[in-house]
């Protein structure tokens, strides 16, 4: 019970915030939402009679409509537009996820080494973080995405991930420099605890509401990023389908075909809408200091 | 102030070193020649091609050679676009750019900052909520999203402005893209606008020039405006940045003839001088504008200065 006292596992401070949580009414929906989007893009293509990638002759480019055989109509090739749009949101959630799991990983190892560590260790891999934070990010995932070659989900995974770990890096140093001081900590030490396990059992358990917040905020930007590599034909290609080039060419067709943008592009504002609302709520319900 | 300069001068300069080392050699590791194409080339023209770029030579003389060319602000040649140099396509692309990111950025603050102010105002009320909702909105959305959506609405439905291309000098052409990329910006001022009004109406300082019986306007004019105003000027640098870097999104949206069009072509032709050129310009930019943000807030605020 001693570490009960630190951020975020303090069961009294931790139900207090999740009863907080539950009476934010938008961030209790934007969890709903999200929960039925990623249930929809893990179940949805099963349920439906098309493929993403089958072509219907009879029906090229036909507009939504409940009566109609494709209910969110089709593309010029006669591809069932709410079946790619699943399978884009199932790529965009999939990515956006993994990626940030690589990136709270690193973030929170790099944070929490400097932050206990301290000293010229320390100054070191904060300058380092600096000097990655000062390099335009966009840029750094299209010199990536150039290097390594267009298609590869796994290594534009890791494009995306390895970059999205320097908000977290600092943010869990600033929390590790202050759970240092406590007295559970030192009391571990005293003990004869190590380093690593005194990181590994005692900061990193400790860190979890704050690394909850901004993992949950890193998400809609880390699928911002997915989408925006695919728009750009940068991500993945043909005849896969992501959020980001469905928009893409929904935004080429939109002369004739409206819907191809329209689809793809709700899907996409709902997602990030969601995450950022939940995280938003998060903050405010875990760490009412913060604004 | 000077100490302070120089201190941050000193240190932008590395960042752009590493800035250009690691996209060099980064670019070099890629699998694949530029001339690696469907058709084999003689070996002949194969060797030709190759001393033309100076491939042939050892990278560590490459990488020099290269050095030397930007500090005299040669690019080098683009690989794809046989004809140009790196440094002449900037030329003709960052004045569209920068036209466009310089309206953008003029929008965001002459709609952001009167929005910021309503809504401090007139806190918990209707124009309050519609503010601040509307900027969560705006900031959670990508500008390849909104681009189209903007486009497809005024151009395609309301036929009131143009959906594509650019005429010199037409600033119809220059509404939508600049539209789409002020939004983002225009919601975080008006968010920020807002924040630090509210705090300083709560100010002490503003308590006395009430009570000395200075009317509202007076009152908002002449003593809250200006503090209230601070923070947003000093985010007027990530503002420009982000504005310069999302430009690359909004010209190919709106098939515009900037520099974006070009490190994304590059990109996707694999063309690597020009996509080290544009990063390398992209980045400057940042770094500069973050410098130049960096410098003002020092001046503005001294507390900075001594950190």
């Amino acid at each position: 019970m001693i570490e009960a006292q630190a951020l975020g596992l303090d069961p009294a401070r931790a139900t207090s915030g999740m009863r907080r949580l539950r009476q934010d009414r938008m961030a209790v929906g934007a969890a709903v939402v999200i929960v039925a989007l990623a249930l929809l893009a893990i179940f949805g293509p099963w349920l439906s009679p098309y493929s993403y990638d089958a072509l219907d002759w009879r029906h090229l480019a036909v507009s939504p409509g409940l009566t109609a055989s494709h209910w969110l109509g089709t593309d010029p090739l006669g591809r069932d537009l709410y079946v790619r749009s699943l399978y884009g949101l199932r790529l965009s959630l999939l990515i956006g996820v993994l990626a940030t799991a690589v990136s709270v990983g690193i973030g929170v190892a790099w944070g929490a080494v400097a932050g206990y560590v301290g000293g010229r260790t320390d100054s070191w891999m904060m300058r380092t973080v600096d000097v990655l934070y000062a390099l335009p990010y966009l840029f750094v995932v299209i010199i990536l995405a150039t290097v390594f070659g267009r298609g590869s989900i796994a290594l534009l995974l890791i494009a995306i991930g390895a970059v999205g770990w320097l908000t977290m890096a600092r943010v869990v140093r600033g929390q590790t420099l202050a759970l240092k001081q406590r007295e559970f900590i030192e009391a571990a030490r005293a003990t004869g605890l190590g380093t690593a396990a005194i990181l590994l059992r005692h900061i990193v358990p400790n860190l979890a509401g704050t690394v909850a917040v901004y993992a949950t905020l890193t998400i809609p930007e880390l699928i911002t990023y997915e989408s925006f590599l695919s728009f750009l034909g940068l991500g993945v290609q043909e005849p896969l389908a992501s959020l980001g080039s469905l928009i893409n060419e929904g935004a080429r067709q939109m002369l004739t075909a409206p819907w191809m943008l329209l689809v793809p592009a709700g899907f996409l504002i709902a997602l990030l809408l969601c995450f950022n609302l939940l995280g938003d709520g998060l903050r405010d319900a875990l760490d009412p200091t913060a604004r | 102030m000077l100490g302070y300069a120089v201190r941050r001068i000193a240190g932008t300069v590395p960042t752009l070193l590493i800035l250009v080392t690691l996209s060099f050699f980064v670019i070099r590791l890629a699998p694949g020649g530029p001339f690696d194409q469907e058709r084999a080339l003689t070996p002949q023209v194969r060797a030709n091609l190759d001393h033309l770029y100076g491939l042939d030579r050892p990278l560590g003389v490459q990488y020099l050679h290269y050095l030397d060319g930007l500090a005299h602000g040669d690019f080098g040649l683009s690989y794809k676009l046989r004809d140009e140099s790196v440094s002449s396509l900037i030329a003709q692309g960052l004045p569209v750019s920068a036209m466009v990111g310089f309206a953008a950025l003029v929008l965001a603050i002459l709609l952001g900052v009167p929005l910021g102010i309503c809504a401090a105002l007139r806190r918990g009320g209707v124009v309050d909520y519609a503010v601040t909702g509307l900027a969560t909105v705006a900031i959670a959305l990508p500008t390849f999203v909104t681009g189209p959506l903007l486009a497809l609405v005024f151009g395609l439905a309301l036929c009131w402005l143009p959906v594509a291309g650019w005429q010199q000098g037409d600033p119809l052409y220059l509404i939508l893209p600049a539209l789409t990329l002020a939004l983002p910006v225009c919601a975080a001022i008006a968010r920020m606008m807002r924040g630090s009004l509210l705090e300083t109406l709560g100010a002490s300082f503003v308590r006395t020039a009430r009570a000395r019986g200075l009317g509202p306007w007076r009152v908002l004019l002449r003593h809250a405006l200006r503090p209230a105003l601070l923070p947003v000027v000093s985010y007027l640098g990530p503002a420009a940045t982000y504005v310069f870097t999302g430009s690359l999104v909004v010209e190919t949206v709106f098939a515009l003839p900037g520099t974006g069009r070009f490190l994304v072509q590059g990109a996707l032709d694999r063309d690597y001088t020009l996509v080290m050129g544009m990063i390398i310009l992209y980045g400057a930019l940042t770094l500069l504008l973050n410098l130049a943000a960096d410098l003002v807030y020092g001046w503005l605020d001294p507390r900075v200065r001594n950190d």
